[in-house]
């Protein structure tokens, strides 16, 4: 205990202050009498802390009695269930139709996100929901889902959640919150405001507008910080009307993003991702692959997926835009004087999409002018893309708006005082709305203000009402998917608090009308599907063949006005790999996710390359001060090569909730920066390093040696060029490998012997895998120090590479979960077998017999062993609800790590086993595989010729990390691919 | 000056050396035993009073109403399950409808509260148990849950230790019956198990190697 006391920075300083008293016992009484001391009890020995914490307990009595009671735990008599509590079994009252107990029950549910609805599937135990997969029927999902879909069934659960109507920061109750409205509501609505996120949602669109027929001065207002003006101010320069774009990345051959990135960060992107990864799904029987282009002001999982990629500072980004669509041959448009880029690398694109009329498809990033979207648009056409790799819709929004505007408008409206009566749905305005509109400031103006919401938060705290949401679990709604397919939000549980209510409700009584939000939906949907296709989209999550038929647009000529001119530095606000704007810093899985290239955790950071790093004296992790439109922010620096110059990128949604950086007394929110635009950079930036120093947490780095990639055998990652692959599969450098005879025994796999490859050409990092091991296994998070010790628990990680290959520096994303050597390191140093193989080649990590000797994670060549250096278990009741109940909670002692989601085979097993069959292949399929939005990650039994893994297994490209080693991985990997364009890779670059 | 040692001394040291590894040994041992006993698992043999007093022996023993009647969930479930108290009601709404002991389940019917059964059988947090594999293997309620047609209280019957469990999961033909014999309380084997086991074990498709792996219990 003594060693974990003094990995508690706290306490050590409690021991400092306690040392200046020479007498030893009063120094062991004065660690009790700490705060620090109490919290430490609290989370490691949380039986114990509860003694402590009683009333009237001696403090010397308390440490001789947790003297004895940490004995008896090391005892560890665990079969003594003679002193077992009782404990009750409690059957239902009446058993819900179609539950078997112990069998999970899967619900369709959407997730709007951005106004767009994501396709998924609640797992829910006796009603619980545990876990979240994608929606095979869904066409946002297609049965993939992000990291960030998945996290957010956290927030149903958190224990800070809001569940108190408050009124001026004092506890009050709904009824009073509606009769306070009544009061303050004019009857014809004069000054009153709904403001509310982006909005697809038919019922609630209806919604608004009874609000509006009963109130008919009321304004309907939307803002969120990830909107999408850009692209709908580009569509009315394009084609002088809203339109939606929907692009079919399958059908492309060649992908050119000017900024976007439609990987992670655009409406529909795991669909995207799950297209743009079909088309390079390269195998020997079918050796072809896209190309993608990423022009880009940052760096994104999108341009680390790119054969080629022009890292060119954002404000340069619709001149590039101008020299495209000038030289493909669009009207009215002109190429600039001066380009920042190589005129070799230009024309070779130009050639490159000239060449693949009608399979080419330029993307515009929403971060990016509108001129850059209507260019796009032209360029489309002029390629012949309309029609192909894309589809125009009619707007899916229920009002598109320039938000920005709308936000400006409704601001201005308030600090003028014209506002009476604001009704907030959601969103954080006073936390994420651009800095110059003073938001906060304006509302102070509005004598009524309420804001509904999942937590206390920046607005709530401020509007004069707060009224506690329900989560989107618990709602019955509607929502339109990227593509414009309705899908509905159906609750598989009920509210968990009876005091919160849904933004539906709120509209219903501005509305007057005291239907609930079921009867709501129904008049939507039920007239219009009948009983049993009602009944067919509640199964499905999606109503069949809802999305809008595409449209043809007329374009305009463009009337573009100046380029933006670049002064001074800009600043890149991007949209959070994890947290995404904000809204889920409560989430601990999201904030300890580690940044897909930086591996930063719990933090922001102002990422810039390295030489301008230089240029500007700013040094990794210590603070600059950057200044914007007379805004200042510090915020602690990292390099990143590849990385634009004279660009500074940040994320949004930090400094809140439970961002690392609120404890340390600072808040590198990149809100306090963000002027109200429709682009997310801004130019005129300028920095300044402090000088102070400031921590950044990294998860895992793997070390970036040069010497890696001219050492052969050791190499990672394996890349060669698809051309490279084409002419000779066999030939690409694979490590050496042989099979020695092994010190270790031979194991006979008659059955199912159970493999994994992952193919590396797909992976593009997004970290679905992480959280889906995550929420399957009941992984603890650890907290930023511990994470920063190196003791972070995720069983699967995302290694990010860099791979120089003549002038270019290619990025590769490994994902590395336990290998199931067939000769495995760990199990013959195990002391006491807690380490085992077992018949179908699985390397089993059995937790009770687990003594803490740490030799195997010691003995692991991958580094994949997890050990419990504390209690990192949470053990909030509510946090107890979300995880599996199929997989055992670990304390502190044990190792752990990847099983192959054995729960899941077992239980393949079993029902396999009761039917007398064999396992199909395909039947099981581990957390990670299943949520992987590229499908990169293949699963099933070696033993199967005709599995899908076996055949992957037997691909040319396929490897063994460190195959030298002889461990015989049952995890292997298939080669990153890469598809240059031959008129900019000379022969010579490549290194066979 | 005398000597410090006497010649008994030696015999002395070594007697203690070896008293001191047979005091560890005891320690152990008794350690083991007491893991592995009835005793270590004072559960095994003492009825669990319930807040209804329900009956096995009457209600399988005497009226013989099959297992699945209430614990269907069995067949297809990691649970043996519980029934809810509609089930109690479906026959209890007809009979004994006045009786005293029944009034906990009226009012669980009435106000869909539910009734609070003590467990009888808890296995460790990290060990898990499915019901339905083992019914379709072969392996009767009675060879774990003992003569529950003769408890008027349930208790449990065996100590549900790792080596209990190790005994059939090594030598499953000690114990499987035929398919239709699982739900048979009092069975005796038509000819000798030691000759009809290994039969069974192979009509009922029982894949032995696999059995004794970790991963089959704990996840």
């Amino acid at each position: 205990m003594s060693n974990e006391l003094s990995n508690q920075p706290d306490l050590n300083g409690a021991h400092n202050a306690a040392s200046s008293q020479p007498d030893g016992a009063t120094r062991l009484e004065h660690l009790v009498d700490e705060k620090a001391f109490a919290e430490f009890l609290k989370k490691n020995y949380p039986r114990e802390a509860a003694v402590y914490q009683r009333a009237g307990m001696n403090r010397r009595s308390f440490l001789k009695l947790m003297g004895a009671s940490l004995a008896m735990s090391g005892l560890g008599l665990t079969g003594c269930s003679a002193f077992a509590p009782n404990e009750e079994i409690l059957p239902y009252a009446r058993m819900p139709e179609n539950l078997v107990p112990g069998k999970p029950l899967f619900f369709a549910t959407s997730m709007p996100l951005g106004g767009y609805a994501n396709g998924m599937l609640l797992e829910t135990h006796e009603g619980r929901p545990t876990r979240v997969e994608g929606n095979p029927r869904h066409p946002a999902s297609l049965g993939s889902i992000s990291a960030v879909l998945q996290a957010a069934i956290l927030d149903l659960y958190n224990p800070v959640r809001s569940i108190r109507v408050q009124n001026q920061g004092t506890p009050t109750t709904w009824d009073a919150f509606v009769a306070a409205l009544d009061e303050a509501l004019p009857s014809d609505g004069a000054g009153v405001r709904i403001l509310t996120e982006t909005i697809t949602s038919p019922t609630l669109a209806r919604q608004i507008t009874a609000v509006q027929e009963r109130l008919p001065q009321a304004q309907w207002h939307q803002y969120e910080p990830i909107n999408r003006d850009a692209a709908l101010a580009g569509a009315n320069l394009a084609f002088g009307e809203p339109v939606s774009t929907v692009y079919r990345f399958d059908e492309a051959e060649v992908v050119v993003s000017l900024d976007a990135d439609f990987l992670m960060d655009m409406p529909g992107s795991v669909r995207y991702a799950r297209d743009f990864a079909s088309g390079r799904r390269v195998r020997a029987d079918n050796p072809t692959m896209n190309r993608l282009y990423v022009i880009e002001g940052g760096f994104s999982v999108t341009g680390a997926a790119a054969d080629h990629r022009l890292p060119l500072r954002p404000a340069q980004i619709e001149n590039f835009a101008r020299a495209l669509a000038a030289a493909l041959g669009v009207s009215g448009v002109s190429a600039p004087s001066d380009t920042l880029w190589s005129g070799e690398w230009f024309d070779a694109l130009v050639a490159d999409l000239q060449a693949s009329q009608g399979r080419s498809l330029v993307v515009p990033g929403d971060g990016q002018t509108p001129a850059v979207h209507a260019l796009a648009h032209a360029i489309n056409a002029a390629l012949g893309a309309v029609g192909t790799t894309l589809n125009y819709l009619p707007p899916l929004e229920a009002n598109p708006v320039i938000q920005s505007d709308d936000l400006a408008t409704l601001v201005s409206d308030m600090a003028a005082g014209n506002v009476q009566v604001l009704i907030i749905l959601n969103g954080n305005p006073v936390y994420n709305a651009p800095v110059d509109l003073d938001f906060a400031g304006a509302l102070a103006q509005v004598p009524f203000s309420a804001h509904l919401s999942l937590y206390l938060n920046e607005t709530s705290e401020v509007t004069t009402w707060h009224v506690p949401g329900t989560h989107f679990i618990e709602e019955w709604g509607d929502a339109l998917a990227f593509d414009g397919t309705a899908s509905l939000l159906q609750p598989p549980i009920g509210p968990l608090y009876e005091t919160v209510h849904s933004g539906s409700q709120m509209l219903a009584l501005l509305a007057g009308d005291d239907r609930t939000a079921y009867e709501m939906l129904q008049e939507t949907w039920l007239s219009q599907l009948g009983e049993a296709g009602w009944r067919r989209a509640l199964h499905d999550g999606t109503i069949a063949d809802s999305a809008p038929a595409p449209i043809t647009p007329s374009l305009q000529s463009l009337n573009l006005g100046a380029a933006p001119s670049a002064d001074g530095l800009d600043v890149l606000f991007r949209v959070d790999p994890a947290i995404y704007d904000g809204r889920f810093n409560q989430i601990s899985w999201l904030q300890e996710l580690p940044d897909p290239l930086t591996k930063i955790t719990w933090d922001n950071a102002l990422m810039v390359s390295p030489a301008t790093a230089e240029r500007l004296g700013l040094v990794e992790e210590q603070l600059a001060e950057v200044s914007l439109g007379g805004n200042v922010l510090a915020i602690p620096v990292f390099v990143l090569a590849g990385m634009p110059d004279d660009t500074l990128a940040t994320y949004l949604g930090y400094g809140g909730g439970l961002s690392a950086d609120l404890d340390a007394g600072l808040a590198f929110n990149a809100y306090q920066l963000l002027p109200n635009g429709l682009t997310r950079f801004f130019s005129g930036a300028s920095v300044e390093n402090t000088g102070r120093g400031y921590n950044l947490a990294q998860s895992r780095v793997p070390n970036f040696d040069e010497n890696l990639w001219e050492a052969d055998d050791r190499r990672p990652v394996v890349s060669a060029t698809l051309a490279a692959f084409q002419t000779d599969p066999d030939g690409i450098y694979k490590p050496k490998y042989e099979d020695p005879a092994s010190i270790l025994p031979d194991f006979l796999y008659e059955d199912n012997a159970w493999g994994m490859t992952i193919d590396l050409t797909s992976c593009i990092g997004c970290n679905a895998c992480v959280i889906a091991c995550q929420m399957e296994n009941s992984i603890p998070t650890v907290g930023k120090d511990e994470v920063a010790r190196g003791r972070d628990m995720s069983w699967i990680r995302v290694d990010p590479y860099e791979i120089p290959d003549g002038d270019e520096t290619r990025r590769a994303f490994q994902p590395v979960p336990c290998m199931h050597c067939e000769k495995a390191p760990c199990e013959i140093v195990c002391p006491v077998q807690a380490t085992v193989h077992d018949h179908e080649g699985l390397n089993l990590m059995i937790y009770n017999r687990c003594v803490g000797t740490r030799y195997c994670s010691a003995n692991c060549p991958y580094n994949v062993r997890r050990f419990n250096y504390l209690k990192y278990v949470d053990e909030a009741p509510e946090m107890e609800e979300w995880r599996n109940p199929n997989v055992t909670v670990r304390v502190e002692g044990v190792m752990e790590k990847c099983t192959y989601c054995v729960q899941r085979i077992v239980a393949a097993n079993i029902e396999a086993s009761k039917d007398n069959r064999p396992i199909r292949d395909g039947e099981v399929t581990p957390a990670c595989a299943s949520a992987c939005p590229t499908q990169a990650i293949i699963f099933g039994n070696i033993n199967d010729p005709e599995a899908a893994v076996s055949k992957t297994k037997a691909e040319p490209h396929e490897y063994k990390l460190l195959a030298e080693l002889n461990v015989k991985p049952r995890t292997s990997y298939l080669a990153k691919l890469y598809n240059p364009n031959e008129e900019l890779y000379e022969s010579g670059q490549d290194e066979e | 000056m005398s000597q410090m040692f006497t010649p008994g001394t030696n015999t002395l040291a070594r007697l203690s050396l070896f008293i001191g590894l047979l005091f560890v040994v005891i320690i152990v041992g008794a350690i083991l035993i007491w893991d592995n006993s009835p005793l270590g698992n004072a559960r095994a043999g003492i009825a669990v009073a319930q807040p209804v007093r329900f009956s096995h022996e009457l209600h399988s023993g005497a009226l013989n109403i099959d297992c699945q009647y209430c614990h269907w969930t069995a067949e297809e479930s990691d649970y043996g399950g519980i029934p809810d108290t509609h089930v109690c009601m479906s026959c209890h709404s007809q009979i004994a409808i006045y009786s005293e002991l029944l009034e906990p389940v009226r009012t669980s019917y009435a106000t869909g509260e539910r009734i609070p059964w003590q467990k009888v059988h808890d296995l460790a947090e990290h060990v898990y148990y499915n019901h339905s594999v083992h019914i379709s293997k072969g392996f009767a309620c009675e060879t774990c849950h003992g003569p529950v047609t003769d408890m008027p209280l349930v208790w449990q019957a065996e100590t549900m230790t790792m080596n209990w469990c190790l005994d059939c999961h090594q030598a499953p033909e000690k114990y499987v019956r035929p398919l239709d014999e699982v739900y048979t309380f009092g069975y005796e084997p038509p000819i000798d198990q030691a000759e009809l086991g290994p039969i069974l074990v192979e009509a009922n498709n029982i894949d032995v190697d696999g059995l004794s792996n970790c991963s089959v219990c704990h996840r």
